[in-house]
């Protein structure tokens, strides 16, 4: 099955490597991979998304937790999230042929962001399976599509926080570990036995 | 060591001074209660050894780094402590590896320091410039690079909280030139690493305690199983108690050995490859198993899919990521074993008070043991051969059993395992998860460095040996009493073994040419003596151990014998190749 892992790790030289590293040794590809600043000063977050069996979820999480500049680890799992991935797609397009793009675009509710005689540069925000969606359409004229960047995917959890993020607001060690307790069950009932 | 380096080192600690790097690197070491360290100079690590001699820190000269890291492994697990090991960049770095290895597969921890370059050509491939923090990665629990003197003393600190806290393993710290040589202001204090948080996943609930006594107390076939984490976590006296309580026998793993006293009623021997037939016929046949600070390797399960087959499991471990790794566990107690047991044994109730009767499963596993255990082997006619297990059992009725064992790896680690029995925990040092050939020579300079006052064995193969018997000189050098027992029987013996059983005899690669080794003790200024028969082993013995100076036995044994029991890899814990029937070391019942 797919795995979700939302991290926190210290925004040092060399941490993306222990994470990737991990995965390696593991011998499990990573789907997508996408890192950046966080709202806690030198922590990034990275969102991970592997393959691997059901039960390989907690420990991939238990040995995230072992990197000494993982923070929080986060299972995604089943548990209600909201998740998103950026495109940029660059397509081949003359005057005559924008058009039918521009009406795609919109269907998709996409953006051009970049213009020229030759090709346009469409901008798409949305879940995997609509920028699939996107894509697929644009293929269907060969040649058309010359450039393609995707950003993987970033998920965040509805409602609670993380307890980190908690503590970092500014909640008292106790509400936290609360809050961890409840992810955790949540996390436990949600996990098929 | 003077007293005034003492002194000197004590005033650094004390109140906050401006020190070179190199100067903050021992300050920090001596603060963190290292007196031993072991190493070999180089360019990059220069300016740290310049400085050594101010502190109150004995330097141990190595004859290859290998043989640092398993010094610092064999200090470290002989008494508990953070070993430390020295090298310089480039070689003397990458050399450190295999012991690193050895020491991350076994949870020791040690802590190695590293000279690199100076940062400001970090990266051009300068001479002796290596990546070791890159290729280290994946057999550290951490690793630093401290490019900064201001960054040195929190990092080290850090690096030996590290090393030493949960799961223990090696810690490589990886220090600049400049690093060494620049400045700072050194606050022994005021570097204290934040402090440790424990694994966020560790689970030791009301629920998981109450279902783990359940399963004991309702369990008619139940065997402890005890690892490596019995003696880390100091569960010693835990671990006897649940079994005396609950009359459950104890399985040991290899690294386990020595965590359950041998002699015990309830001490069923080693589990697994090479264990006694009852011992893995009782895990076949138990109902439930209480793993304790092991974890499930394969030279201790056979096939997974066949393993225990009726058997729930309790697994009590600190490492989260080894939970259903290999073996799913109905209840896991995850947390250290010592503190898990403490809160377990108030709910097992003893015989009469509610708890279990266990004397039909020990009857029955008593019965198993029948004609074959292999108890005592003293009373076998001298038929002119020699044969290793002969050795390992001489030694261990001379020694009482009191010597600290180190072995290297292969057949002689198993008969080892199987005719020397251990009581106490840290009295057999052996790398068992990398299995690293030439461990046992280096690593038992580092064990005699931590308890001088102890008897020390070595005992390793012929191949073996030959990997880092450079190490003879370490021990001439420091004037260390170790006694060498060289099984000697001119084949890399357990490879020879697998040729044999799985691989139609085809020899290849396995016969081996050595030089004398009395020869070559001698000419390190080390007695020696060659034993020939099993008559000549004890006076043999009796002259190592009173010679003063450190002592070579080079025991020619049997060729081609093998070790058995032996589960083929890969097979259940039941599908054992057993030792022929007219094979000279045949046990009979009357030998016991």
């Amino acid at each position: 099955m797919l795995h979700t892992f939302v991290a926190y790790v210290e925004d040092l030289p060399g941490v993306l490597t222990r994470v990737a590293s991990l995965f390696r040794r593991l011998n499990i590809n990573i789907n997508s991979l996408t890192v950046g600043r966080s709202e806690r000063p030198g922590l990034s977050r990275l969102t991970l998304v592997c393959e691997s069996s059901a039960e390989a979820g907690d420990r991939i999480r238990a040995s995230l937790f072992k990197l000494e500049n993982v923070v929080d680890v986060d299972d995604i799992a089943q548990a209600p999230s909201v998740t998103r991935e950026l495109a940029l797609i660059k397509v081949a397009a003359t005057p005559q042929s924008r058009s039918r793009i521009f009406d795609l675009v919109e269907v998709f509710r996409a953006r051009i962001v970049d213009l020229t005689s030759e090709s346009l540069m469409i901008e798409m925000t949305g879940v995997e399976s609509k920028i699939e969606g996107l894509i697929e359409v644009l293929r269907e004229d060969e040649g058309r599509i010359l450039e393609i960047c995707r950003s993987g995917k970033m998920t965040m959890r509805r409602g609670h926080h993380l307890s980190s993020v908690l503590r970092a607001m500014g909640a008292g060690e106790e509400e936290a570990n609360a809050a961890a307790a409840v992810r955790e069950e949540e996390r436990m009932a949600a996990e098929p036995e | 060591m003077t007293t005034d380096t003492t002194q000197a080192a004590n005033a650094h600690l004390n109140t906050p001074t401006r020190l070179t790097g190199s100067e903050i690197l021992w300050a920090t070491l001596v603060g963190e209660g290292v007196d031993t360290v072991f190493g070999y100079p180089g360019g990059a690590i220069l300016p740290a050894y310049d400085a050594l001699r101010k502190f109150p820190i004995k330097h141990i000269l190595v004859r290859h780094e290998q043989g640092a890291a398993h010094m610092a492994d064999g200090y470290a697990r002989a008494s508990g402590k953070v070993g430390v090991a020295v090298a310089t960049s480039g070689p003397g770095a990458t050399n450190l590896v295999t012991g690193i290895a050895t020491a991350m597969l076994d949870s020791i921890p040690i802590v190695c320091i590293t000279g690199n370059v100076s940062s400001k050509v970090l990266g051009t491939d300068a001479f002796q410039e290596i990546d070791i923090t890159g290729i280290t990665l994946p057999v550290t629990k951490h690793n630093f690079l401290v490019s900064r003197a201001e960054d040195l003393a929190a990092t080290l600190r850090h690096a030996f909280q590290i090393a030493r806290s949960g799961r223990p393993g090696p810690v490589l710290v990886d220090i600049t030139k400049d690093a060494q040589q620049a400045s700072a202001i050194f606050d022994f204090e005021a570097a204290k690493p934040r402090a440790y948080r424990p694994h966020p996943m560790l689970r030791v609930d009301e629920s998981g305690l109450a279902a783990a006594a359940e399963l004991i107390r309702s369990s008619k076939r139940p065997i402890i199983l005890a690892g490596h984490g019995v003696s880390e976590s100091g569960a010693m006296e835990q671990v006897r108690t649940l079994a005396e309580r609950a009359q459950i026998p104890v399985a040991l793993t290899l690294l386990g050995l020595g965590g359950f006293p041998a002699s015990h009623p309830l001490n069923l021997g080693m589990m697994g490859m090479h264990g006694e037939a009852w011992v893995n016929h009782a895990i076949q046949e138990a109902d439930l198993l209480i793993a304790c600070g092991m974890r499930f390797d394969d030279r201790v399960t056979g096939k997974l899919a066949s393993y225990a087959p009726n058997a729930k499991k309790i697994h009590i471990e600190i490492d989260p990521a080894e939970i259903n790794k290999n073996v799913k566990a109905e209840v896991a107690l995850v947390g250290d074993l010592r503190a898990v047991l403490e809160e377990l044994l108030p709910r097992i109730g003893t015989r009469g008070q509610g708890g279990r009767d266990g004397s039909a499963w020990l009857k029955t596993i008593e019965a198993s043991k029948g004609a074959v255990a292999v108890h005592d082997i003293k009373n076998l006619p001298d038929s002119g051969h020699l044969y290793a297990a002969h050795v390992m059992h001489d030694l261990w009725r001379i020694t009482g059993g009191s010597a600290v064992v180190v072995t290297d790896v292969g057949q002689h680690q198993m008969w080892e395992a199987q005719y020397f029995h251990h009581e106490h925990p840290r009295t057999l040092i052996t790398s068992g998860g990398l299995g690293t050939m030439g461990y046992a020579l280096p690593a038992a300079i580092g064990v005699k460095m931590a308890c001088p006052e102890k008897e020390v064995w070595v005992i390793a193969g012929d191949g073996g040996f030959q990997m880092t018997a450079a190490e003879l000189s370490t021990i001439v050098q420091e004037k260390l009493k170790i006694n060498i027992a060289v099984i000697n029987n001119g084949y890399l013996g357990m490879v020879r073994q697998w040729q044999e059983f799985f691989y139609e005899r085809n020899y290849e690669a396995t016969p081996l040419v050595s030089p004398d080794f009395v020869k070559l003790a001698e000419a390190h200024g080390i007695p020696g003596r060659a034993v020939r028969t099993r008559s000549e082993v004890l006076g043999a013995v009796e002259a190592a151990r009173s010679s003063q100076s450190a002592f070579l036995l080079n025991f020619l044994v049997e060729k081609e014998d093998s070790v058995y029991p032996m589960i083929p890899a890969g097979s259940a814990l039941h599908e054992m190749i057993r030792r022929p029937d007219r094979d000279p070391l045949e046990e009979r019942a009357e030998d016991n």
